[in-house]
């Protein structure tokens, strides 16, 4: 395959062995711009692994990682991602959590401040510049980490099971929050979930891994629109989606 | 409800010093214990009063000692932590050796550093800097090894150097173990101070100590006790504001407030 790809963001035969343990073997994925891809497997099919592939933690035993085309392979500073821990700093209030990423890449704390503070309203965040990130409820804080993340990345985000330990109502309330903000924004991404309902709900794609060695099995497209979504999760497309998932992952 | 606890909080450690204070006097007062051996409370502050002036100046020379001392023996103390924390092979040639003189109790080493380095400063200052650079090395180096993993991995991600990881995650994660070194550290200090001017010196509050000891005047030797306690506890306060100064995100509240809960429940 060429390097005049056109896809944002793609996973070139990615195998990632530790020892003589394969870990994932032949991941190819391939995600266009704004489009919102999830990886579903049980734990243990490797999901995270190649998430540190992608994000350059991990240098593959093989495969390839193409941002736009370029080879960033190995290689940190590009891809940021967003973990079920909010992993925001106690310590920094949620301006600074939130412009961290553009201080590391050389800005000064104002600029960072001034264009994190842009998007604080349309993340839903306004008035918790100044607080400190204990001061914020659980479903918040994702909030501030997934700004966070989208000021980081060219555009791309990796989010592994980000919502996963918000209760059940919250956890509903930022779906749509998610599904609103994606929209407005045409963040392309990447998206780790165990949950079949949340993978129905807010992909285009979604790509079933099966372990272990982690490989992916089946790709499912979506066909109703994310910005049609609303109450899908009660539609009978949405149930034989799901039925077929359950099918997949029995086997 | 919460004021009147928080003053009863402080009512109750009031009272027990209070407590503390009669029984002295009473054992003074009816002389169950000798004067000469117990002076009373009253004595005490005259001999206080009596002697401040010169109390001050002896206090000035020991402050000196204590805040060059402690001051040396911090900033060693994380530099080598950053060192042992850095470069892995520093960490597995330093760290027993840093155990091991712990085991010398400072008592037994202050009489060999007076006769190395004479009777002026450098000897207490030495001990000082022994007491307080293993709180302080201990402590940061935890601070250091216990940051999140996930959080460094975040910021490498993000393409962070080692100095960015270190100055956003390594530092302000050993914030809090630094202030609890520091806190025990300054308190130790002014005694290890004290501790070397007793074995020899030409000022300071230890040899105030060994020269009233010297006269009998016991009144004079708990006035110099009581000041010695109250430097360190104005420094271990001194200590607090600064940790609460450097450290503003540990005085907001949560928005559900555990603590104050607990109150309720138990008053």
């Amino acid at each position: 395959m060429s390097t005049m790809s056109t896809h944002k963001l793609e996973t070139q035969n990615i195998t990632m062995k530790f020892g003589e343990e394969t870990i994932i073997r032949d991941i190819s994925i391939a995600v266009d711009r704004g489009e919102l891809v999830s990886l579903l497997g049980v734990s243990g099919s490797g999901k995270t692994t190649l998430f540190n592939c992608i994000s350059g933690i991990y240098q593959p035993s093989g495969g390839r990682v193409l941002l736009d085309g370029d080879d960033i392979t190995g290689t940190t500073g590009h891809i940021s991602y967003m973990l079920q821990k909010d992993l925001l700093l106690p310590y920094k209030t949620i301006e600074d959590n939130v412009g961290l990423p553009l201080l590391i890449r050389g800005m000064s704390k104002e600029e960072a401040r001034k264009q994190a503070s842009e998007h604080f309203e349309e993340f839903g965040l306004e008035g918790t510049q100044k607080k400190y990130p204990k001061q914020l409820s659980g479903g918040m804080r994702q909030r501030a980490a997934l700004l966070r993340t989208y000021l980081f990345s060219d555009n791309v985000a990796l989010l592994d099971e980000p919502f996963s330990a918000l209760d059940t109502i919250t956890k509903g309330k930022i779906h749509k929050w998610y599904l609103d903000v994606m929209e407005k924004i045409n963040l392309t991404t990447v998206f780790i979930t165990h949950d079949i309902n949340e993978a129905i709900l807010l992909s285009d794609r979604i790509y079933i891994m099966t372990g272990k060695p982690g490989e992916i099995r089946y790709e499912i497209r979506i066909d109703t629109p994310r910005s049609q979504r609303q109450g899908y999760d009660l539609t009978d497309e949405f149930m034989q989606y799901k039925r077929q998932i359950m099918g997949i992952l029995e086997e | 409800m919460n004021k009147t606890g928080r003053f009863s909080n402080k009512i109750y450690p009031f009272i027990s010093i209070l407590a503390i204070l009669a029984l002295w006097e009473a054992l003074s007062f009816f002389e169950i214990v000798p004067n000469f051996m117990l002076p009373s409370p009253q004595q005490t502050v005259q001999a206080f009063i009596g002697d401040f002036w010169l109390l001050m100046s002896h206090l000035k020379v020991t402050l000196l000692e204590t805040v060059i001392g402690t001051l040396m023996g911090v900033s060693i103390g994380f530099l080598s932590a950053v060192l042992m924390d850095r470069w892995d092979p520093a960490y597995k040639a330093m760290y027993p050796i840093i155990v091991l003189t712990q085991t010398i109790p400072a008592v037994a080493i202050a009489p060999l550093l007076v006769l190395w380095f004479g009777y002026k400063m450098m000897p207490k200052v030495v001990l000082i800097v022994l007491i307080t650079f293993f709180p302080i090395v201990v402590g940061v180096l935890d601070g250091f090894r216990s940051a999140d993993k996930d959080a460094i991995n975040l910021l490498r991600s993000m393409g962070a150097s080692r100095w960015q990881i270190f100055r956003h995650i390594k530092f302000p994660n050993a914030l809090p173990n630094f202030f609890s070194g520091l806190r025990i550290t300054v308190a130790y200090s002014v005694v290890g101070a004290v501790l070397a001017e007793w074995l020899g010196g030409f000022a300071g509050l230890g040899v105030y100590m060994t020269r009233v000891k010297k006269s009998f005047a016991y009144d004079k030797m708990f006035a110099v006790i009581f000041l010695i306690s109250i430097i360190s506890l104005i420094l271990i306060w001194l200590v607090s504001v600064l940790q609460k100064k450097c450290m503003p995100w540990e005085q907001v509240d949560e928005p559900v407030r555990k603590r104050d809960r607990n109150k309720v429940v138990k008053g």
